[in-house]
């Protein structure tokens, strides 16, 4: 009888055994780890790449630029957004050539030929320990020529029992970059730097003639092969050349693209039988930047610790006028990292991702659009605060605009809502007056976003504020804010463009569009049926083809969409970087670039073109209002909205200011962690007498049983 | 008679096809006595009569959810003088509820809620602006001070819809009595107390009981839709209530079709298995091994990944979403029949294999009489019961297996109405705070009910035609 | 005995060539080797020539199941159905589509599914046997009438709504245990708690219901009216004799599952994070990854054919008189 009583009473013991009579019962992390500098974070998807030249997504970057340093970053404290050197011991030098090779002055914009970017980096930096780097005895490479026997046991990359390290040193800057050109390697960022690198093509062409015959598996090596950009002029220095002036390109030499690679590790990777066991390059990165990373097993957690041969770097001494009072620089002069560990644990579900970062057992959290209302409420003013009960647990909230837009693209390849007859025009400009974007903001971002008016996010220059800035397609300044225009006069655009009431004079039959977008997940249907009343709106029926995310950029690909949603983050703070999107000789479906609307209008692209290479400046800014203008007119885009980012943090969390442009921010972090066991505990009571009752419930109502078992044996005697 | 151009879906046609085979099985079965005597025991159990009335219910929502139609425009193109129909397509359920269609909020409110779940920032007449929950645009909106009126509002209206309930209900049981006494020829008192008579052979009682209640709760809860959300409303505003009875038929369809469609198969290489013995029944037992020997779930999410990619190759030929989501729910019909035919395959070869040794079947076999129709006269027949049995055992598992399938994202399309669908999308309102515990809790509500119906009409069902269980 | 299991094994061969006819159809239907290719290579900037290159590499060059130009047997075997099935017979899955070893993830995936299923089992057919037992005690009761409302009641009830209602109240309003997580070694069974009880209630109405009849059945029969009637005690009766013998049509019941527990519940995985099989089979069909749902098929019915091998076997082991021809 007591059976039903089971399971809850080896649930019990176990928890009683289970290193549960110390803590909270619900403490996911072995309690061992206690009061200690470590911090706990999550991530939601298994990283894809892990090798900085492939990688190219936010939740790759959260691990590998902690790992990986490129020669430049971005300073953590000053705004605007300032480089500072990372390995580098100073900015690049830039040097201007003419097309014989001859200096020429910057002023002289026509006569440049090429620039030449001069990058020394710092001595006596080395790399983690590894086993790629490893020597035996006589300094011969331990694990570089490896055959099947010396791999059996042999698991994960832990299971090589012998590390080594290295100076870094310009040539595997130089390497790295190679890597880049590599055809077999598919770089993201190949297609942009091929426009501009010296000698790209002819290296990645010499790579192909080389190696394109040989077997998978085997290392390429890329040491000897000549590449005119590239030059290494001592054990410290190297020079980038680039066709014309790029000024943008300082901004990559920030990302993670640009870090070092030691050839060493890329020939250890390729060894026969490495790949079988999943020990790649791709799943085990090897830097010289602050972390390591000791687990990697995406199934579960992924964890981050201190290099131990980190080069050391203090944390900034300077920022923004408010930062001292933040207590922003109260590590101001320490050595970075602050913390000596990171925990990332995988948390696909929503829900009990933010349920433990309220039990206090993630250290930060986004907010979600669903947990909006628990965290956040606006005051009289409209103004944010956070609600009693996230004050009561003494968390802290920061926002910031990000440096994205979320647009709805339109295909200008398509016969009906491409093109720029004036036709297809006035149906793109209705849709854009229909399509409520202040509504989608509230109701799926909480309010959390600015409807855009033009490409450029705000933050980045060329962004215009007030009235001079507003879409006149779309918005009417009225009030001091801009004011969506009536549905009327979207309706009156539809009938000039002959689709009265969403039908089609022509054929007499109404108006059918296509949706195309990937994603089927929760929430979606919500979306999607948003979506289709904001269309319905104007008669129009959208029809969304709802497929995978390979299948979208695959239809993206050949240009076979019709309408889209795509997003944009900067990769730097420059307005380059958002009107190139929208490029002609970006467009996906003709050239494989990121202008997915395949938007191709001479005009603009002359504009861009000189836009492009001068500074910030009245002459700039002249040039992009013309180009908004522009886009404006032909509404390529619903320009959506720029998302804000809230993020919600516990008071033992220290040192966070957004920096929506650089990455490697893990270093800045601190941690009170007996703040946080005390805390912790305090909120984690197990509340454990519903269960007791419930057992006892179920214990008196097996009594009529016993009665009725005791009577009928009784029974039986008589 | 429809209010606009009829379009037949395939799942509509269907479903039409199968109630057609069930109503003229009933009309074949009732004039043979040796079939009608199974139901007549299914009609006098009481646990049969409840849940034979509350699916009836579920499934008159289901076909009326399955007709149709391109609605006419009501304001076509000026220089048009014909009629013009709007590419949407509705049903005649969706019409007759018209009112519960349209009638969207912004987003979440809860229950015969007069406000919006979420506060809104609201730029007052003086130009300050306050954090207010708005008012409903439609959800208790005839109500000036909600506060104060809406108990007694919500009370009025259940009153009128208990009023209009009892009368519904005291007419047709005075129809119903009329009908019996004119049958038995008893005396029009007599036959109107047989059915409050808890002696009666059909459970008269029972069903006047049931049916009281059913009306009850459908004229009650007719009255406050018509005024409030009387399940609130989800993310985007619509009525949690209209997304529930949507539901029905997509659960209906497929816990229906899905045995309508793997029938045919079964029977035929059930039957051929054990009557033609020998490589016909190893081919056939082949067949079904390894189709078994596939897990249920990953063949299902294969299917679904290929179908997925068929259509976005011709997306063309699937020109609207209902018509995607339609082919969309058909496909996972088959693919689920697929899964579950060998099951009753295996069963009908068994019963084929004993039947073939019955005398009947050996004389009818050395009368020469060929074995097409002996099959069709002796053996068909005589396994019917067990197609049925497996056709209601089967259904309330299919309508657990849509729920579990659309949350893995390879169940019925994320456009479609569905209680999978609509948990999966309230499973990230659970975190919300204050909770937004309605959608999760209608989905589950109705699916609840009308799983727990079909497996009680099962039992009875069961009990009456296997003739193993017998009492 | 031998040579039974042998002759099984020997018939399961067919079975898995039509189980892997199937899933070939199922991919290749979807994927053609172009594709495969494609999704290799990355793509930009793809040739035609490297594309011919990566299929001659892999093998992808040959027709699908009939090679017109070779001969004799090598019209058969020089086709990608002979060349990659063959392979599948020996476990080698191969690579999935993000690049990783499936074998070697299957190999470490198991390990949590199996702590999640076992546990789940086990208490699940305590818990059910105990019930239907003292449910059949009290046939023809109240208690009985009763026990089977209830039972049909958990059983309509969606599996969907004991995970999050557990969820909810377990981890969220009692703080009683994680919410979600996985950890092996003995620390990690406060993970196992919850997803294992709610796997037990979920599964407890419908097996209570069926044991129950199983026990109704035994008691029904000859024997044990002949031992009631020499005046044994009615528990004794139960226990001696009717659990006894109702246990060989459960336990062979359970047999056919035993090795399909490898596989791992799909939902009740991803709910909780366990990183076993099932959330792996759900991450690849959400990531449209075919080479690993192409492998969990073909396990899955080679596990489900060894499940009905032990089922034969389990039945001359508890049942002497069955004898197997």
């Amino acid at each position: 009888m007591n059976d039903r009583v089971i399971p809850w009473f080896v649930a019990i013991i176990a928890c009683l055994l289970g290193a549960c009579s110390e803590g909270a019962w619900n403490n996911p992390y072995p309690n061992g780890e206690k009061a200690s500098n470590v911090i706990y974070s999550s991530f939601s998807e298994r990283p894809k790449h892990l090798d900085p030249v492939r990688s190219y997504s936010s939740n790759e970057y959260q691990f590998i630029a902690q790992i990986y340093e490129p020669p430049l970053q971005y300073h953590y404290l000053a705004r605007p957004y300032k480089l500072i050197p990372l390995t580098a011991s100073q900015l690049p030098q830039v040097r201007y050539l003419d097309a014989a090779g001859r200096p020429v002055p910057r002023e002289r914009h026509e006569a440049i030929a090429f620039s030449e970017y001069i990058v020394s980096i710092q001595p006596g930096i080395r790399y983690q320990p590894h086993p790629a780097l490893a020597r035996d005895a006589q300094g011969n490479a331990r694990y570089l020529h490896l055959d099947a026997e010396d791999l059996k046991g042999i698991h994960v990359l832990g299971d090589f029992t012998t590390t080594g390290s290295r100076e870094l040193t310009a040539a595997d800057y130089v390497y790295q970059i190679k890597r880049i050109a590599s055809p077999y390697l598919h770089s993201p960022i190949a297609g942009v730097m091929r426009e501009y690198i010296v000698g790209f093509d002819a290296f990645r062409e010499q790579v192909s003639a080389l190696y394109g015959d040989s077997p998978k598996g085997v290392w390429q090596d890329l040491r000897g092969i000549d590449f005119a950009g590239l030059s290494v002029d001592d054990r410290y220095t190297y020079r980038i050349r680039i066709h014309g002036e790029y000024p943008q390109l300082v901004y990559w030499l920030a990302m993670p693209f640009f870090a070092p690679m030691p050839w060493e590790a890329e020939k250890f990777y390729s060894q026969p039988g490495m790949e079988e066991r999943n020990i790649t390059l791709n799943w085990y990165p090897v830097g010289t930047g602050p972390f390591m990373l000791t687990e990697n097993n995406p199934n579960l957690r992924m964890v981050m610790e201190k290099n131990p041969n980190f080069h050391g770097e203090q944390y900034p001494v300077y920022g923004e006028p408010q930062d001292l009072e933040n207590g922003l620089l109260d590590d101001a002069g320490k050595a970075l990292p602050l913390v000596h560990k990171a925990v990332y644990s995988l948390e696909k579900e929503n829900i009990p991702y933010w349920n433990k970062f309220l039990q206090g057992y993630y250290d930060a959290s986004g907010v979600s659009s669903d947990s909006f209302d628990q965290a956040i409420q606006f005051g009289s003013q409209g103004d944010i605060q956070l609600t009693e009960l996230m004050q009561a647990k003494d968390i802290q909230l920061e926002t910031s605009v990000r440096t994205s837009i979320l647009y709805m693209g339109f295909n200008m390849q398509d016969p009906v809502v491409g093109g720029f007859s004036e036709r297809a025009r006035l149906l793109r400009r209705a849709i854009s007056i229909a399509v409520d974007y202040e509504e989608y903001i509230s109701i799926f971002a909480n309010g959390r976003g600015i409807a855009a008016q033009g490409p450029v996010p705000p933050g980045i220059f060329g962004n215009i504020e007030g009235e001079a800035g507003i879409n006149p397609y779309v918005y009417d300044w009225l009030d001091g804010e801009p004011k969506r225009k009536d549905l009327g006069e979207a309706r009156q655009l539809m009938a000039e463009a002959g689709y009265v009431n969403g039908i089609d004079q022509a054929s007499g039959k109404p108006l059918v569009l296509y949706f195309d977008t990937p994603g089927a997940g929760p929430g979606a249907k919500a979306h999607f049926s948003w979506m289709r009343k904001q269309y319905q709106k104007l008669g129009i029926q959208l029809v969304i083809r709802a497929t995978d995310y390979n299948r979208f950029q695959e239809k993206m690909r050949k240009g076979t969409g019709q309408i889209f949603q795509w997003g944009w983050n900067a990769d730097y703070p420059d307005p380059e970087n958002f009107f190139f999107l929208l490029y002609g000789p970006n467009a996906k479906a003709k050239h494989g670039g990121e202008n997915a609307a395949n938007y191709q209008n001479l005009e603009f692209d002359h504009l861009f073109e000189q836009m492009k290479n001068i500074e910030n400046g009245p002459v700039r800014l002249e040039i992009i209002r013309e180009m908004t203008r522009i886009l404006q007119r032909d509404a390529p885009w619903l320009w959506g909205h720029h998302p804000k980012a809230f993020s919600l943090f516990h008071s033992w969390y220290k040192n966070v200011k957004p920096n929506l442009m650089a990455n490697n921010l893990l270093k800045y972090k601190r941690v009170d962690g007996e703040l946080r066991d005390r805390k912790r505990a305090q909120w984690n009571r197990p509340n454990y007498w519903p269960l007791v009752i419930l057992l006892l419930v179920l214990l008196v109502s097996f009594i009529p049983a016993a009665v009725g078992f005791y009577r009928r044996e009784h029974g039986t005697l008589k | 008679m429809l209010p606009g151009k009829p379009v037949f879906l395939l799942t509509d046609i269907l479903i039409f096809v199968l109630v057609l085979s069930i109503v003229s099985f009933f009309a074949y079965a009732m004039r043979k006595p040796h079939l009608r005597q199974p139901w007549g025991q299914v009609v006098r159990s009481r646990a049969g009569v409840i849940s034979m009335i509350v699916l009836a219910v579920y499934v008159a929502i289901a076909l009326l959810d399955s007709l149709h139609f391109h609605p006419v425009l009501e304001n076509p193109a000026a220089d048009s003088t014909e009629v013009q129909y709007s590419g949407e397509v509705i049903s005649v359920f969706d019409q007759l509820v018209s009112g519960l269609r349209a009638s969207t909020e912004k987003t979440y409110s809860a229950p015969f809620s007069a406000h919006l779940y979420a506060k809104e920032t609201v730029q007052q007449a003086d130009g300050t602006r306050v954090r207010v929950y708005p008012r409903l645009a439609w959800g208790a909106a005839h109500l000036e001070e909600p506060h104060t009126q809406k108990t007694a509002d919500i009370l009025g209206l259940a009153l009128t819809g208990a009023l209009k309930a009892a009368l519904v209900w005291a007419v047709l049981l005075v129809l119903w009595a009329l009908y019996l006494s004119a049958r038995t020829a008893r005396a029009f008192p007599v036959a109107f107390r047989t059915l409050f008579d808890g002696r009666s052979e059909v459970p008269w009682r029972t069903v006047s009981v049931t049916l009281g209640v059913v009306l009850l709760v459908l004229m009650v809860g007719a009255e406050w839709a018509s005024k409030y959300h009387v399940l609130g409303t989800d993310k985007v505003g619509e009525d949690v209530l209209y997304q529930a009875l949507k539901s029905i038929r997509t659960g209906v369809v497929i816990g229906t079709l899905t045995t309508l469609l793997m029938v045919p198969f079964a029977i035929v290489l059930g039957i051929m298995a054990g009557f033609f013995r020998g490589w016909i029944d190893d081919v056939i037992q082949y067949l079904y091994t390894t189709l078994n020997s596939v897990p249920g779930v990953l063949l299902i999410a294969a299917a679904v990944l290929m179908l997925n990619v068929y259509m976005s190759k011709h997306a063309e030929a699937f020109a609207s979403l209902t018509q995607r989501a339609d082919m969309r729910l058909l496909f996972l019909c088959l693919i689920l029949g697929l899964t579950s035919w060998t099951g009753l395959c295996r069963l009908l070869r068994a019963e084929t294999l004993k039947l073939r040794a019955v005398d009947f079947v050996q004389a009818a076999t050395a009368f020469g009489v060929g074995p097409m129709q002996t099959i069709f006269r002796h053996i068909l027949p005589n396994v019917m019961h067990i197609v049925l049995i497996t056709l209601v055992l089967d259904f309330s598992g299919l309508v657990l297996a849509e729920a579990v399938l659309s949350y893995i994202n390879i169940g019925v399309d994320p456009t479609m109405n569905s209680w999978g669908n609509m948990i999966n999308s309230a499973r990230l309102e659970m975190a919300r705070e204050p909770i937004v515990w309605w959608s999760l809790a209608a989905s589950l509500f109705f699916m609840f009910t009308l799983v727990l119906f079909a497996n009680l009409f099962a039992d009875v069902v069961r009990d009456a035609l296997d003739p193993r269980v017998s009492r | 005995m031998i040579a039974y299991i042998v002759r099984r094994a020997l018939y399961a061969i067919p079975i898995l060539i039509g189980v892997n006819i199937i899933t070939f159809l199922l991919f290749f239907v979807v994927n053609t080797p172009d594709d495969m290719a494609r999704m290799f290579l990355g793509q930009k900037h793809v040739t035609e020539v490297q594309i011919e290159d990566w299929k001659t590499e892999r093998g992808y060059h040959n027709p699908l199941f009939y090679n017109a130009d070779a001969e004799g047997l090598d019209s058969f075997k020089e086709t990608i159905f002979y060349t990659k099935s063959l392979r599948l017979f020996v476990f080698d899955f191969g690579r999935s589509d993000s690049g990783r070893d499936i074998s070697f993830d299957i190999s470490q995936r198991m390990w949590p599914s199996l702590a999640i299923a076992v546990p789940q089992l086990l208490i699940g057919l305590l818990v059910a046997i105990t019930f239907a037992l003292l449910i059949a005690f009290f046939r023809a009761t109240y208690i009985d009438y009763w026990a089977v409302v209830i039972c049909v009641v958990l059983m309509s009830i969606s599996s969907l709504f004991y995970i999050i209602g557990g969820q909810f109240v377990m981890g969220k309003l009692l703080r009683v245990v994680p919410i979600s997580g996985f950890e092996s070694g003995i620390f990690g069974i406060k993970f196992l708690i919850l997803p294992v009880l709610i796997g037990v209630v979920g599964g407890i109405g419908s097996s209570t219901r069926w044991y129950r009849t199983i026990f109704l059945e035994e008691m029904n029969k000859d024997y044990v009216r002949t031992v009631r009637a020499k005046g044994i005690a009615e528990q004794t009766v139960l226990f001696r004799h009717v659990l006894r013998n109702a246990l060989i049509p459960i336990l062979t019941g359970v047999v056919v599952i035993l090795p399909l527990l490898f596989m791992g519940s799909l939902i009740t995985e991803s709910f909780f994070g366990i990183p076993g099989l099932g959330s792996y089979t759900i991450d690849a069909i959400n990531r449209q990854d075919f080479a690993i749902v192409r492998s969990m098929v073909f396990l899955g019915a080679v596990l489900y054919i060894i499940g009905l091998l032990l089922t034969d076997i389990s039945y001359t082991v508890v049942d002497p008189r069955v004898r197997l021809g």
